[in-house]
């Protein structure tokens, strides 16, 4: 009785999951396999096998390297002197409070800024460099990647660092460990987890940008995610796009199930 | 050590600024007579005017809200669902199942949910427009609110629901009178986090929407693309205040519901898209 009146009223939910997350995911595998006309084939895998994809593939990798590897060098340093100040639930509110604003506008309010009568390009004139082209560039882009994703960054390191019990530090302290290598030894390791999070909410978004590279690099710069958008609603490829999105989902499985393996391997040794 | 402090403060303000720099920027220039976003010529309220004498803008405007306020309605029915299903579940490996479906959606790429969507909608013969970009930002909601509820739910002591039911209570009464009470700050927190997902969502919206239809974001891309337009330094002015007033709302409800809970409400927050 009880399982039946159970399926009843959670059938919403399971319904969710079929028609949302599973069959979305079964639909672009489908897809895959079908040419610009219609025709059961292949042909999409072998094109995404050619050079210019893979070299995409590499460069959407890169970039995604790049703006991780950025945001963390801003965010951990920051994470780690927001636990020491007063007030610092309020200053973490603070720091994720942009997050909040649509996306679209700050990424809009660059243009602005970079733009060629901009405020840096005014500033890099009165210190004699002249005006630059800085709109429309790969550093651009990354700038402006590295500035929206820094507070997906700061947060989970944040929550890893005050998870951290102090009197390990002190025990490092008394036992004559400097202030760097009681950092490097005790803090840094027992934080890696909220590094890890930080690392996947920043790589798997920004491999798959697409309006930050239209809006700011300018097509200069092709990731996964432009080049599904300008398959499926520009040259009306899907077969294709549905391509390059299997390879990001493989990407994607890849990642999580090392990145979840080091972590159950952290849970055992404890 | 004085030294290193004042050190580390300035790096502080240092973030704080470029975080806020472009927001503040935007809303500066939004009062420029000058019409681009640089050389400030001097104040005027023009593009507000603009802004609310916009029908197709203010009309874009309802729809967003319209689209975030329901979506994430029904998402936290959805989601409280989803919780109670992956709560009750007794089943150790087909929990875990259930758990990662359910985060399928979180960690998936937007433009691959926006494209999946899309082949979906089409297969299924629903056209693009309202509908189709209700049913996405349900879709992608749902895990956000199971996610936000799951954990008070499993704070919650079994004891309670067998006392209830000691007590005469019967299945429903259990879930409306003990239950769902229990669990209203996560039932709260999964709508607020729905409303700003909804609200900030671009990509997946992109894909879905077809020609006639449009929500905020989607109009601002296609704006920006065509160049500065100090209009849109107006609306997103106003947007920003609407946004600072929701997050003093959720912080406050936040806050009393976890005044007997050790769990500062910053702390929950952000979940990484």
């Amino acid at each position: 009785m009880s399982g039946n009146t159970r399926a009843a009223y959670l059938l919403p939910y399971y319904l969710w999951i079929v028609l949302f997350v599973v069959a979305p995911v079964v639909l672009v595998f489908y897809y895959s396999l079908f040419d610009v006309d219609g025709h059961f084939t292949f042909s999409n895998y072998a094109q995404f096998l050619t050079p210019v994809y893979l070299s995409m593939t590499l460069s959407s990798f890169w970039f995604a390297f790049l703006i991780t590897v950025f945001s963390l060098l801003v965010a951990y340093p920051a994470a780690y002197l927001l636990t020491r100040t007063k007030h610092k639930q309020l200053w973490l509110l603070l720091i994720i409070l942009p997050t909040w604003i649509n996306l679209l506008l700050k990424t809009y309010a660059f243009i602005g800024i970079f733009g060629t009568y901009g405020p840096v390009n005014a500033v890099l004139g009165m210190v004699g460099l002249g005006g630059q082209q800085i709109l429309f560039t790969s550093s651009s882009f990354v700038f402006v990647s590295v500035y929206i994703f820094v507070p997906f960054m700061i947060l989970p390191i944040f929550n890893a660092l005050e998870g951290l019990n102090p009197s390990l530090l002190d025990a490092a302290r008394d036992l004559g460990a400097s202030k760097w290598t009681a950092f490097r030894r005790v803090v840094f390791p027992l934080t890696l987890s909220g590094v890890r999070s930080g690392c996947m909410a920043v790589f798997i978004p920004a491999l798959s940008l697409f309006m930050i590279t239209r809006l700011i690099a300018g097509n200069r710069v092709i990731t996964l995610g432009t080049a599904i958008e300008q398959h499926f609603l520009v040259t009306q490829d899907w077969g294709m796009g549905s391509t390059v999105a299997v390879f990001l989902i493989l990407a994607m499985g890849i990642i999580m199930v090392v990145t979840s393996g080091t972590k159950r391997r952290v849970r055992h040794g404890k | 050590m004085a030294n290193k402090n004042r050190f580390g403060n300035m790096y502080l303000v240092i973030v704080f600024l470029v975080l806020y720099a472009p927001i503040l920027y935007l809303m500066y220039y939004s009062f420029n007579s000058g019409g681009t976003m640089h050389k400030f010529e001097g104040f005027t309220l023009q593009y507000y005017k603009e802004v609310f004498a916009d029908t197709r803008l203010i009309i874009i405007v309802i729809n967003t809200l319209v689209i975030a306020l329901l979506s994430s309605a029904l998402a936290t029915i959805i989601g409280i669902m989803g919780a109670l299903a992956i709560h009750q579940m007794q089943n150790r490996r087909v929990k875990n199942t259930l758990l990662s479906l359910n985060n399928v959606l979180i960690v998936n790429p937007d433009v691959i949910i926006g494209a999946s969507f899309l082949i979906l909608f089409t297969m299924a013969g629903i056209k693009l427009g309202f509908y189709s970009v209700l049913l996405s930002h349900i879709a992608f909601s749902v895990p956000i609110a199971v996610i936000m509820i799951l954990p008070r739910l499993q704070e919650m002591s079994p004891s309670l629901v067998d006392a209830a039911r000691d007590l005469g209570a019967s299945r429903l009464d259990v879930l409306t009178k003990v239950i769902l009470p229990f669990i209203k700050p996560g039932i709260y927190a999964g709508f607020f986090m729905a409303l700003t997902y909804s609200l900030d969502d671009f990509a997946v919206t992109f894909f879905v929407t077809g020609s006639g239809y449009s929500t905020l974001s989607v109009e601002i891309y296609s704006r920006a693309r065509q160049g500065v337009s100090l209009s849109i330094n107006a609306l997103s002015t106003l947007i920003f205040l609407f946004t600072v007033l929701l997050v003093v709302g959720y912080y406050f409800i936040m806050r009393k519901a976890n005044r007997n809970g050790k769990k500062e409400p910053a702390a929950e927050m952000g979940v990484p898209r």
